[in-house]
């Protein structure tokens, strides 16, 4: 259960962000549309707790993000939210398989190569878990990406542009993905982005 | 997968700029261990081979010459004293002992010393095999040559005169080995020892020789090192013209090292050298030398200190994103802090590792070089104290490169790096 509630922020004083409440049941997806500038990643990164806002609050699970330590509000993000990013990023030095351990390892879990195995069987990249991800295919890489946010079966999942650098095959691969990993495990999927092509394999959408 | 093997990983994924700045850490700490060691070892043998000596006496000439003539048996005699004179110092009521020696030959670039029983008790090294040798042209041999020269009892050799190998051979009088000494870990396990009369008689002959053929004269005295001194005994006048080399002596009591030195240099034709104060010469002069090369050491480990903080600090910059990444997968600020830190701890134990591996190596060398130009061995690489000094120096090094970065680390702002890449 992820609910925002009156959220605003603001980088300096002259430009102040507002966003609407969001109140969002497990088990269900969102599409957040929305023009570049407009403050789509801020509220994503609101959400993930990686900034503290002006006014409202964030509240996962009965938790509210604010009220966290520094230290406990980290453990959080890593035990119970799983981020994609526009541009897959990985630990350059690890292999794909210690890339997902050390995701593992930080979020304070057991390192579970059955769990890592499952994972990327489910994404079908198993064949590239020994080789640097980011010497990967722009597809396998998505994928990995992808891999990293699920490992650690977080109740929410949280995309910032997955698809907007894909052509449109690779567009509706990673939109299936995404939905079909946040069905397994059970977590809400919330993406945001300007791509409207993603418009249609999503429920709920709203625009900012 | 943790915090360490990231840490590890992370610094052999850049490996030129780690090889870098290991390369520095090792030629820094090697340098300053190799120093360490060798002022140790030289330390250690100068100080085991004067025990008990408290003043040498020999011929005029340089005091430190006489005291590495003498003593540590690496230097030419200053020239010779008269035996009578050097007694008449042995029965002075402040003297303890006094133990003649006298050389000037060798074999195989080994020096034979003539000497008395004393001698051998000095450095307290036993006899391992066989007997001392009790008549002129027995020897007992130390411990390194019978293990180098795979001399045994009953084998004879001949002396050669001078230190040179290629000089000329005293064939006429052979020396047979009748006992060999064990161990003392000084000058005497690179010595061969006989009676003092063997090195007179070898020298009697010689002058008889020489009176012979005068013209050989030349050949036989001024071929050889020119401050090689012989020890002579001339025809019919026992005792009184009888030479000797030099005399250790040991004190009866502390009071005697400010009278008997001036008395010795002012009222006789001999010197007199104290040892401790000469090594302290030696080592002040040496000093010079090795205070330019530990300078230059400590330049090289703080230019090393320098190229960590900077592969540490490029290496930041092009990780901020994956440490913002980090972040996002649930890492603590101070897990991050953590391994930057540790990098720069794990790049200067290593470089400090190698640099006492690259310092034995060189240990090993010069012990050989040494061996081999002055019979002189270095034993036991042992990590000593000064050491551990050097090695919290490389910590405290490795800590301080990492330091700024560690905060860098530590203050990532993820949001703002997340979003402009």
């Amino acid at each position: 259960m992820l609910i925002t509630r009156s959220l605003t922020f603001s980088y300096d004083h002259r430009a102040t962000f507002q966003f609407p409440d969001i109140s969002l049941e497990a088990g269900t997806d969102l599409l957040i549309l929305g023009k570049s500038g407009i403050g789509k990643t801020t509220l994503l990164h609101l959400m993930a707790g990686l900034l503290s806002p002006g006014t409202g609050h964030v509240e996962l699970m009965g938790t509210e993000l604010q009220t966290l330590s520094p230290a406990k509000l980290d453990r959080f993000r890593g035990r119970h939210i799983g981020l994609v990013f526009q541009r897959p990023h990985f630990i350059r030095s690890l292999s794909l398989q210690e890339n997902l351990a050390l995701v593992q390892y930080l979020a304070g879990k057991r390192q579970d190569k059955a769990r890592s195995q499952q994972v990327l069987e489910s994404l079908d990249i198993t064949h590239k878990r020994y080789d640097r991800p980011h010497l990967l295919s722009q597809g396998e890489q998505q994928r990995a990406t992808i891999a990293m946010a699920v490992l650690n079966n977080p109740q929410l999942i949280l995309a910032d542009e997955p698809t907007s650098s894909l052509d449109d095959t690779n567009c509706l691969n990673v939109a299936s993905l995404l939905k079909q990993q946040a069905a397994t495990t059970g977590a809400q999927l919330v993406v945001i982005t300007h791509d409207h092509r993603l418009k249609a394999h999503f429920q709920n959408s709203i625009l900012l | 997968m943790n915090i360490v093997k990231l840490g590890y990983k992370n610094i052999a994924d850049r490996p030129l700029s780690t090889l870098l700045s290991l390369l520095l850490l090792t030629l820094g700490v090697g340098m300053i261990a190799l120093l360490l060691q060798v002022n140790r070892h030289i330390q250690q043998q100068m100080e085991n081979n004067i025990r008990g000596v408290d003043m040498v006496v020999g011929a005029k000439g340089s005091p430190l010459q006489l005291i590495l003539s003498a003593v540590y048996h690496i230097d030419a005699p200053t020239g010779n004293i008269s035996l009578h004179e050097a007694e008449q110092l042995r029965k002075n009521r402040l003297v303890a002992a006094g133990i003649p020696l006298s050389y000037g030959d060798s074999y195989k670039g080994y020096r034979i010393v003539g000497t008395d029983h004393q001698y051998p008790e000095l450095y307290k090294a036993p006899v391992s095999n066989g007997r001392l040798w009790q008549e002129p042209f027995e020897v007992t041999i130390g411990a390194t040559i019978a293990q180098n020269l795979g001399l045994q009892i009953g084998d004879t050799f001949m002396g050669t005169h001078g230190m040179g190998e290629g000089s000329e051979i005293h064939d006429e009088h052979p020396y047979q080995v009748v006992g060999i000494l064990g161990y003392a870990n000084a000058v005497i396990d690179q010595l061969i020892l006989t009676a003092t009369e063997s090195v007179w008689e070898v020298h009697h002959h010689e002058e008889e020789k020489s009176e012979n053929h005068p013209g050989e004269e030349n050949h036989a005295h001024e071929e050889a090192d020119e401050k090689h001194s012989e020890t002579t005994a001339h025809d019919g006048t026992p005792g009184e013209e009888r030479e000797i080399t030099a005399m250790l002596i040991r004190f009866r009591s502390p009071m005697a090292m400010i009278q008997l030195p001036r008395m010795v240099n002012e009222n006789t034709n001999m010197q007199a050298a104290v040892p401790a104060y000469e090594i302290n010469r030696l080592f002040n002069l040496l000093g010079v030398g090795v205070d330019t090369l530990s300078t230059i050491a400590l330049v090289i480990m703080a230019v090393s200190g320098l190229s960590v903080f900077i592969s540490l600090y490029n290496a930041l910059k092009d990780q901020q994103y994956e440490m913002a990444l980090m972040r996002t997968y649930g890492a603590t600020r101070w897990q991050l802090v953590w391994l930057v830190l540790q990098e720069g701890l794990l790049l200067a134990g290593l470089g400090f590792l190698l640099g006492i591996l690259f310092s034995r190596v060189g240990l090993l060398l010069i012990s050989g070089l040494m061996e081999a130009r002055y019979h002189y061995s270095f034993s036991g690489g042992e990590i000593i104290r000064e050491e551990w000094q050097l090695l919290v120096a490389s910590l405290v090094i490795g800590l301080l490169a990492s330091l700024l970065p560690a905060v860098r680390a530590f203050k990532i702002n993820i949001s703002k790096t997340l979003a402009y890449d």
